[in-house]
């Protein structure tokens, strides 16, 4: 038989941007250890739609931890207790009877609170959209085996574009630094044969970016390692720095930007 | 903030080396700092001092700027928040780094300007003697008849560090500085960005040893100043009583 | 309703080549005068606004999600077919073209497959260029795995996130474009509505999802790249806000729609664990190269196994039904996957299913393991591993997996040209939104080749065409001061106030919920003549109970998902309709369809072409009226149709 728990929720709660926010206090019972996280919130919405008040807004969509878009802090914790899983992915039985839940919205300045739980993360599409891409008009590709990739790096531009862009990493860094992002995506595109006539413009320009949007500066200290759901090691950051290093010299002595 | 880092890192081993040959003899530690002070011109020594401080400088003011940002980029903070799996030192670097800061002051007024109360070193009636034939090879170095006198770094360091107070500071600043080591060593590659997967655990390691010996190789001479293992010696290390000598080397 | 197919004359290899010569060319110069909505950002959509950008045109782009990048394609695991032919085992254009049209049930247009098929290779060359990792051999060349029942090896891959890899090509590209300011994107916003000016679609009416804002949006042509409508049975894998709301209102605004009864179920799903439940999850169909499905061929040890006093590893060999590799020897677990998911509802309604519900089969890798070793195993498949086990608490390596099959795809949508174009002038549909190349049933690895092609090569030309024959001078000359957007968008915000305003005492969900449950039972893997017309009488009334009895919390001038939820359900209640009006009226089983009527002595599919061999397009008659029945014939020059059989 399946086994059920109850459960003391703290959850945040904001009208919208501009509105000071607060903790709210909310009883759920007889939650399945099957259901997910995300499922108990609906459990929780439907309850509060009986009784005539708002749900708690929360981002999610796919619930199946891939399109990114769940973000929630799970007792401090960005995604919850598990380790390389989003909250949509995690389960109610990494959880106890009678534990109280605290449920906050990533928070980070350039991540403002449009509602309950529900942040604005366009700082990152603005990243990738300074530099986050390979150009290559549709129509324009040579034959796709035209170029051999040796396996490593097919394997190690894999390993950084699994990011889905969810926003853990800003969340879990004691500096809000959007770190971990940009140098998944840099290094994704700077690692390829592809990718290495815009290399120089790409780092430039993401970082550059990405400072001005607001995200703190990287301290080197593995938060957003842990809290990334797709594993993307901090290593990543390194390469990032070399690339942004060497960009920054080339750039002083022949303007690449 | 990596350069600088880089810079003071390289600083702490050489102190540390140097500081360690008290353990070769009086007469070591006091020919090393005589060195030290008279290998360059006047000038240059300043130059190297200013540089120092001036990382130091550079090094505060971009952990301020640093700090400073990110905690704009947050303005609000978490109700609960978890460490994940950030060491104990990368956490603490603010911590660390101040109190080291402090200790630097205090050190520089200790041992290099002499000024902090009761022990102004400077002073003969403080220490005595304040000076020492220069030592080598187990003779005095004589220049136009006349031995060269060298500050009593040895007897300084072995007063000074009889003080339990001292000596407590100074191991408890050495002990933090090796916490602030164990993640700024690998750090500072990570920041140049010369690190990858294999060589992030072998520099973590290394930054781990390397934080460790700087604090054995200073915390230990304090210890053995308060062990009694280093003594305070007034000839500078000579084997023979100074006048005797230098009345040996006038026949 | 005119259904003209518009398929270029000529031989079928010829026939893509010659129509895009003979279509009309926008000047470059001219081409910044258009401007050309997209609805949607997943593989078709995003595909398409960053071509239509790159070529000149100014695009504005449109999507529910808080970012092009989180479209659902981003889900598709398995991979994307393309007649490459890089491992030299005899796969072509013209045999990705047959195994599609035949895995469709030969209900696809050819001419539309064909082009498809051209195209495949392409999409590959596009992609890596664009910097998609897909997996590589030692010697860097691309991988090949053979996928879905196909014989041949063309699938390419990236790991288990084709999709993933593939959306964010066409993300990057799309953001290039944003970047530019060809492209002006407008996330968290909801297309409520299509605005058709002189019969021509000249633009939409959203909702701003955060601020509730309701405003009118004009342009030379619109793109709807919407995806499917699988979420009109409560319980699919498709994403939480994947919905019919974008086509169905094209739909009522004269668009016709197509083959709605043609959905897929995904036979290697996660079975249901309870009825709080959100969603199904996809385990992907590779799976099935290595494991063997089977239930236990006693009804009583079934029934030991779902109360927990019977460990399924010590049913012996011989009670093991290994149905799959019965029925079909020769595909054996690789069967496709409209037979392999009614083979294990059978078994199910057999009373020898397993899970906690009796709606589970086992996928077991014992003997996998004992042949290559958990090692090996754990390489091919070790992500799908820890994402079961994550999911279920079991571990698949020491008991075997349970599965059971979920709606997961739709072949049918809004009935498109072979420019992509709907009834309704300069409304083009692309992806999964469209019915055009899929027939009746899809095959593994396709959706991702379709998006893609519609989204990189067929709707730039195709739009491109249709503005070129509007003529420079029509461009940009509709704007949204136009009696026709305000007209739309007081519609808009009637029907907004309304679901504000009932107050019932049901949530949106609980109607989501018992609609599914309506679709499932009787429209689902099998259905009947009389179930579907319960069907249809059951849904009529739960839309009248709805319009009724709905609550709606919150208001409309901020975030509130259950009016959003409501907005969708309610589009369902009528959608549910229509698509149980086409299974009703297809008195035939073809693929995804499945009529219990109509099947051999041993339970296969039984197509009849005589009187079926047409796309069923629904035109709608207005609100009280039944929709009527449009049909385009299928004409099949190239291929001779034949019963399908796996065996």
């Amino acid at each position: 038989m399946e086994k059920t728990m109850n459960l003391t929720l703290r959850v945040w709660r904001q009208k919208n941007r501009l509105s000071v926010g607060k903790f709210e206090t909310y009883q759920l019972s007889d939650i399945s250890e099957d259901s997910s996280f995300l499922e108990m919130l609906d459990i929780l919405s439907e309850q509060l739609v009986a009784d005539g008040h708002e749900p708690v807004a929360f981002d999610h969509d796919c619930r199946e931890g891939i399109c990114g878009m769940c973000s929630m802090t799970i007792n401090g914790m960005p995604h919850g207790p598990e380790q390389g899983t989003t909250a949509c992915q995690l389960h109610m039985r990494h959880f106890h009877d009678g534990q109280t839940i605290t449920i906050e919205p990533w928070r980070a300045k350039p991540f403002p609170v449009l509602k309950d739980l529900i942040v604005d993360r366009t700082p990152m599409d603005k990243i990738i959209q300074a530099g986050g891409f390979i150009t290559g008009r549709a129509g324009s590709a040579v034959d796709a085996n035209a170029m051999p990739i040796d396996k490593q790096t097919a394997d190690y531009a894999m390993d950084a574009a699994a990011c889905i862009g969810c926003g853990a990493c800003v969340a879990a860094c004691p500096n809000a630094s959007a770190m971990l992002f940009t140098a998944a995506k840099v290094s994704h595109m700077n690692s390829l044969p592809q990718g290495k006539a815009e290399k120089d413009r790409r780092s430039l320009a993401m970082v550059t970016t990405m400072d001005g949007e607001g995200f703190g500066g990287c301290t080197n200290i593995g938060e957003c390692e842990a809290a990334c759901p797709k594993g993307i090691p901090l290593d990543m950051i390194a390469q990032l720095n070399r690339d942004y290093a060497v960009a920054q010299v080339k750039n002083f002595f022949q303007p690449v930007l | 903030m990596a350069l600088s880092g880089l810079v003071l890192v390289l600083f702490v081993l050489g102190h540390m080396l140097g500081n360690l040959q008290i353990f070769l003899g009086a007469d070591v530690i006091n020919a090393y700092a005589y060195k030290l002070h008279h290998l360059l011109p006047a000038s240059a020594l300043w130059g190297i001092r200013l540089f120092l401080l001036g990382t130091v400088t550079v090094h505060i003011w971009t952990a301020i700027s640093l700090t400073l940002d990110n905690r704009k980029a947050r303005p609000q903070g978490y109700d609960v928040k978890k460490s994940l799996q950030s060491s104990y030192g990368a956490r603490t670097m603010r911590m660390s780094g101040i109190i080291v800061l402090a200790f630097i002051l205090f050190h520089i007024a200790h041992y290099t300007a002499r000024v902090v109360p009761s022990m102004e070193y400077g002073d003969a009636s403080v220490l005595s003697p304040n000076e020492v034939p220069l030592v080598k090879h187990g003779h005095a170095v004589v220049k136009e008849g006349e031995p060269i006198m060298t500050f009593n770094v040895n007897d300084m360091m072995v007063d000074g560090f009889q003080v339990w107070w001292v000596s407590a500071f100074y191991i408890i600043a050495t002990g933090l500085l090796c916490l602030h080591l164990s993640h700024g060593f690998s750090s500072m590659f990570q920041s140049v960005g010369l690190r990858n997967t294999l060589w992030r655990k072998r520099l973590d390691c290394l930054a781990v040893l390397y934080a460790w010996v700087i604090f054995l190789g200073f915390a230990v001479i304090p210890v053995a100043c308060l062990a009694g293992i280093l003594k305070e010696d007034p000839s500078g290390g000579l084997p023979g009583p100074v006048a005797a000598i230098t009345e040996t080397l006038h026949k | 309703m005119n259904l003209d197919s518009k398929i270029p004359e000529g031989p079928l290899s010829e026939k893509w080549s010659s129509h895009k010569f003979k279509m009309k060319l926008v000047n470059p110069a001219n081409r910044r005068k258009y401007h050309v909505i997209v609805v949607g950002s997943g593989l078709a959509g995003g595909a398409a606004a960053a071509s239509l950008a790159e070529q000149g045109y100014n695009v504005s782009c449109f999507c529910y999600q808080d970012s092009p990048r989180r479209a659902h394609s981003i889900a598709a695991q398995g991979g994307i077919n393309a007649a490459k032919n890089y491992q030299n085992d005899g796969d072509s254009v013209q045999r990705l073209f047959y195994d599609t049209v035949k895995g469709g049930d030969y209900r696809a247009r050819e001419a539309n497959v064909y082009r498809l098929a051209e195209v495949s290779a392409d999409i590959i060359d596009q992609c890596v260029a664009q910097g998609v990792p897909f997996a590589r051999e030692y010697g860097g060349y691309l991988a090949n795995r053979s996928f879905g029942g196909a014989q041949v090896s063309r699938t390419f891959y990236a790991r288990g996130q084709t999709g993933q890899q593939l959306l964010l090509g066409a993300y990057s590209a799309l953001s290039k474009q944003i970047g530019l300011g060809k492209v002006k994107m407008y996330n968290r916003h909801e297309m409520l509505d299509v605005v058709k000016v002189d019969g021509h679609a000249k633009g939409i009416i959203v909702r701003n999802m955060v601020s509730g804002e309701v405003s009118r949006h004009a342009s030379d042509c619109v793109v709807m790249a919407t995806g499917g409508y699988g979420n009109v049975f409560f319980l699919s894998t498709n994403a939480q806000g994947c919905n019919v709301t974008a086509a169905h209102r094209a739909y009522k605004r004269g668009a016709g729609m197509a083959n709605p009864c043609y959905t897929q179920i995904h036979p290697t799903c996660i079975p249901v664990h309870g009825d709080k439940q959100s969603k199904l999850t996809l385990m992907s169909e590779s799976l099935r190269n290595d494991g063997r499905v089977w239930a236990p061929m006693d009804k009583e040890a079934a029934k030991k196994i779902r109360e927990g006093k019977l460990n399924p590893n010590d049913v012996p060999e011989e009670e093991r039904d290994y149905f799959l590799e019965r029925k079909y020897p020769s595909f054996g677990n690789l069967a496709p996957r409209d037979i392999s998911s009614r083979a294990a509802k059978e078994a199910c309604d057999d009373g020898r299913g397993v899970a906690t519900t009796g709606l589970g089969v086992f996928l077991d890798f014992r003997d996998a393991i004992k042949r290559d070793g958990k090692h090996t195993i754990e390489e091919r498949y070790g992500n799908l591993f820890d994402m079961y086990q994550c999911i279920t608490g079991d571990n698949p390596y020491e008991t075997p997996m349970m599965i059971f099959p979920a709606v997961h795809y739709t072949m049918g949508g809004l009935w498109v040209d072979y420019n992509l174009e709907s009834t309704i002038p300069g409304m083009f549909v692309g992806g999964e939104a469209n019915f055009s190349d899929h027939g009746a049933n899809r095959l593994g690895a396709s959706a991702l080749m379709q998006g893609l092609a519609d989204g990189y090569f067929v709707l730039p030309y195709t739009v491109g065409n249709y503005l070129g024959e509007q003529g420079v001078a029509a461009a940009g000359q509709v704007t949204t001061d136009h009696p026709a957007f305000a007209e739309v968008e007081a519609d808009v915000k009637g029907r907004i106030d309304k679901l504000l305003t009932i107050n019932g005492t049901e949530s949106p969900r609980s109607f989501h919920k018992r609609l599914g449950h309506i679709m499932w039972e009787k429209c689902g893997m099998s259905r009947t003549e009389a179930g579907l017309k319960e069907a249809i009488q059951e849904i009529q009334a739960l839309r009248k109970e709805f319009w009724g009895n709905v609550k709606v919390v919150g208001d409309a001038d901020s975030i509130n998902p259950e009016l959003e939820r409501a907005g969708r359900v309610a589009d369902f209640l009528e959608f549910g309709e229509i698509l149980c009006r086409d299974a009703l009226m297809r008195e035939e089983s073809c693929g995804g369809h499945f009529r219990a009527e109509h099947q051999t002595d041993d339970g296969e599919a039984m197509r009849d072409d005589e009187k079926y061999a047409f796309v069923g397009v629904w035109g709608y008659e207005g609100e009280d009226a039944e929709p009527a029945l449009h049909k385009e014939p299928l004409v099949y020059e190239n291929i001779k149709l034949a019963t399908r059989s796996y065996k």
